[in-house]
C-alpha cells in the first residue's frame, strides 16, 4: 500500500474506531468466560501471521528477511493454531444443566 | 475488479468475522461457535494473504507454518486446565515475538535496498519492536512464575525503580534517534548506525520486559496476563501500521482493547490502581509482618462438617486457587451433587481474581462438569448472604478476608470481597492458619461463626463425600 497523508490518517481512523469497538464488545462478556475470551483473543492476535507471510512473499526479500519471516511465521502459527484449539477445548466443557444429563 | 480490491474486501470480511466471533463469546451458549467464526476469519485472512505473495518460498512457508502447527496443536490438546494461565501467557509471548520479527523483517528489507522509509513507518517499526519485545520476555517471566520455574514472589532489589527509569530513558533516546534516520539519505556508515540503533532497541525491549515483570507477585498474575494479552494485540496492531494493513490494525486493536478491559476489571476487583500492581511489589516480605490477628480458631472434623452441611438448605461454595492446587474440583462437584439430591441449593461464588488468570476457576469447575448456571459472581450472592446457611471456602483466602472491610490498615483495605463472614456458618478448608498468597492475615478464621477444617482439600472433601454416602 502506497502511504500518503490520506492513507496514514485512514489507518489511524480505523485503529481508533476498532479500539472503541473492542471495548464495547468485551465489556459485555461475563466473568465466567474471561479465560476462553483471553485465549480466543490471543489467537486473534496471531493475525500478525499475515505480516509474516508477506515478509516471506516479496520477490525482493533477501535471505535475512526470509529467515525472519519464517521464524515469525512459526511463532504466529503456534499462537493461531494453539490458541484456537485450546479455546475450543475449554468452551466444549462449558455445559448447561439440561445438556449435562447422563454424562458424568 | 483488481486483485488488490478483492483482497481489501476479503480482509474486511475477516475483520467482521473476528468482531462477530468476539461478540458470540459473551454467552456460554454461543461461545464455542463464536470461536469457530473467529477461526474462520483467520483462515480467510491467511488465504487472502497467500494470493498476495508475489514469490512463494515453499520450503520456508511450509517449514515455518508446519513447525508452528506441530508445536501448537499438541500443546493445546495436552495442557492441563490448571496450567491454562501459563499456556496463555506463553502464547501471548509468541504472538509478541512474531510481531517483533515482522517489524524487523520489514525494516531490514527496506534498509537493505536503502529505500526511503517514511517517518510514519519508522515510528511504527520502533513501536512494533518495543511492544513485541516487551511482550515476549515479559510473558516468559510470567510463564516461569506461574509454572514455578522461578519464585512467584516479587523480586525486588535496591534502586529498582531507578534502573527501570534509566532503561526507559535509554529506550526513548535510542528511539528518537532511530526515528530521525532516513535510510535513503544515509551513507553506508549511517545505514549501519541506523541498523545498530534498531538492534539496540530490540535488546533494550527484551531486557525491559524481564525487569518490569519480575517485581510483580504471583497473586497479581491475573492483571499481568491481561496486560500482556493487550500488548500482544497492540504489537500486531503496530505491525499493521508498518505494512499498512487494515486487518492487522483492526484485529490487533480488538485484542488490545480486550486486554485493557480485562486489566481494568482485575484491578477494580482488587481495588488497586494499575500503577500500584506494576510498581509496588505487593505481597513482598514487608507486608507479611503487618497485622497479626489474635484469637482462637475453632477446628472441626469432617464428621462435624457433614452434620452442619446435612442440615443446610442453602450452600455457597467459594473456590480459590488452593482448590485447583489440590485437584479437588471433581470431589467438590461430587459433594455438591450429593447435596443437591437432598434438595439443598448449591451455588459456586467465584471472585473475579480467584485463580491465576481471569475466569480460571470457572474453567476448572466446567472441566469438573459443573453446569455454568451454578457459577455466580460476588454481586449475586453478597446482598443475600444472611440467607446462606453454610459458606464452604475451599483454598480461597484473600477474596473472603473481612479485613478488606474492617481494617483500614490492611493491605487489602477496600477490595471488594465475597462477604462470607455474614453467612450463618463458614467452613474454611485449609492446610494451616498460614496467610494466603498475598501474605495477609485473615481475621475470618477467628470469627464466632467460622469453623476450620484443616487438611488437604481433596482428602477432606473425599472424606465428606464418604460421610454422605454412608
Amino acid at each position: 500500500m502506497e502511504l500518503n497523508a490520506t492513507t496514514m490518517s485512514l489507518l489511524f481512523f480505523v485503529f481508533v474506531l476498532a479500539m472503541f469497538l473492542g471495548v464495547e464488545l468485551i465489556r459485555k462478556v461475563p466473568s465466567q468466560l474471561h479465560t476462553p475470551l483471553m485465549s480466543g483473543s490471543n489467537a486473534i492476535s496471531g493475525i500478525t501471521i499475515v505480516g509474516a507471510l508477506l515478509a516471506l512473499g516479496h520477490e525482493t526479500s533477501g535471505a535475512v528477511v526470509t529467515l525472519l519471516g519464517a521464524l515469525a511465521l512459526a511463532f504466529a502459527t503456534i499462537n493461531v493454531v494453539g490458541g484456537y484449539l485450546v479455546t475450543d477445548r475449554m468452551l466444549e466443557m462449558f455445559k448447561s444443566k439440561d445438556k449435562q444429563g447422563g454424562k458424568k | 475488479m483488481s486483485p488488490e480490491l478483492v483482497r481489501g474486501f476479503l480482509y474486511i470480511v475477516a475483520s467482521i468475522l473476528f468482531v462477530f466471533g468476539l461478540k458470540m463469546l459473551s454467552s456460554p451458549v454461543t461461545a464455542r461457535r463464536g470461536n469457530l467464526v473467529s477461526a474462520l476469519g483467520m483462515l480467510v485472512a491467511v488465504v487472502t494473504t497467500l494470493t498476495a505473495m508475489t514469490e512463494v518460498r515453499w520450503v520456508w512457508l511450509i517449514g515455518g507454518a508446519g513447525l508452528g502447527a506441530v508445536v501448537g496443536a499438541p500443546a493445546a490438546r495436552l495442557v492441563k486446565m490448571t496450567s491454562m494461565p501459563e499456556m496463555v501467557g506463553l502464547f501471548n509471548g509468541f504472538g509478541g515475538l512474531a510481531s517483533m520479527l515482522v517489524g524487523w523483517a520489514e525494516y531490514h528489507g527496506a534498509w537493505a535496498h536503502a529505500d526511503p522509509i517514511l517517518l510514519f513507518t519508522r515510528v511504527a517499526v520502533l513501536l512494533t519492536v518495543l511492544i513485541g519485545g516487551v511482550t515476549f520476555t515479559g510473558s516468559l517471566v510470567a510463564y516461569s512464575k506461574l509454572s514455578g520455574t522461578i519464585t512467584g514472589k516479587p523480586v525486588l532489589y535496591k534502586g529498582q525503580n531507578i534502573v527501570n527509569a534509566i532503561l526507559l530513558l535509554a529506550v526513548v533516546a535510542l528511539g528518537v534517534f532511530f526515528a530521525m534516520q532516513r535510510p535513503d539519505q544515509l551513507d553506508t556508515a549511517g545505514l549501519n548506525i541506523a541498523y545498530l540503533l534498531l538492534m539496540g532497541l530490540v535488546v533494550l525491549a527484551l531486557i525491559f520486559g524481564v525487569l518490569s515483570t519480575i517485581p510483580i507477585g504471583g497473586a497479581d498474575m491475573p492483571v499481568v496476563i491481561s496486560l500482556l494479552n493487550s500488548y500482544s494485540g497492540l504489537a500486531a496492531c503496530a505491525a499493521g501500521f508498518v505494512i499498512g494493513n487494515n486487518v492487522l490494525i483492526v484485529s490487533g486493536a480488538l485484542v488490545g482493547a480486550s486486554g485493557l478491559v480485562l486489566t481494568r476489571i482485575m484491578c477494580r476487583a482488587m481495588n488497586r490502581s494499575l500503577a500500584n500492581v506494576l510498581f509496588s511489589g505487593f505481597g513482598a516480605a514487608t507486608f507479611t509482618k503487618a497485622g497479626g490477628y489474635q484469637g482462637e480458631a475453632k477446628s472441626i472434623s469432617a464428621e462435624d462438617a457433614y452434620l452442619i452441611l446435612e442440615a443446610a438448605s442453602n450452600v455457597v461454595v467459594v473456590p480459590g486457587y488452593g482448590m485447583a492446587a489440590a485437584q479437588a474440583q471433581h470431589a467438590v462437584r461430587e459433594l455438591s451433587e450429593l447435596l443437591q439430591e437432598k434438595g439443598t441449593d448449591v451455588r459456586y461464588c467465584i471472585h473475579p481474581v480467584a485463580g491465576r488468570m481471569p475466569g480460571h476457576m470457572n474453567v476448572l469447575l466446567a472441566e469438573a462438569n459443573v453446569p455454568y448456571e451454578q457459577l455466580v459472581e460476588p454481586q449475586d450472592v453478597n446482598p443475600t448472604m444472611e440467607t446462606v446457611d453454610v459458606a464452604v471456602i475451599i483454598g480461597a483466602n484473600d477474596v473472603v478476608n473481612p479485613a478488606a472491610k474492617e481494617d483500614p490498615n490492611s493491605p487489602l483495605w477496600g477490595m471488594p470481597i465475597i462477604e462470607v463472614d455474614r453467612a450463618r456458618t463458614c467452613i474454611v478448608l485449609k492446610r494451616s492458619l498460614n496467610p494466603g498468597f498475598a501474605g495477609v492475615d485473615n481475621p475470618l478464621f477467628f470469627k464466632d461463626n467460622t469453623r476450620m477444617l484443616f487438611g488437604d482439600a481433596k482428602a477432606t472433601i473425599t472424606a465428606l463425600v464418604a460421610e454422605f454416602k454412608q
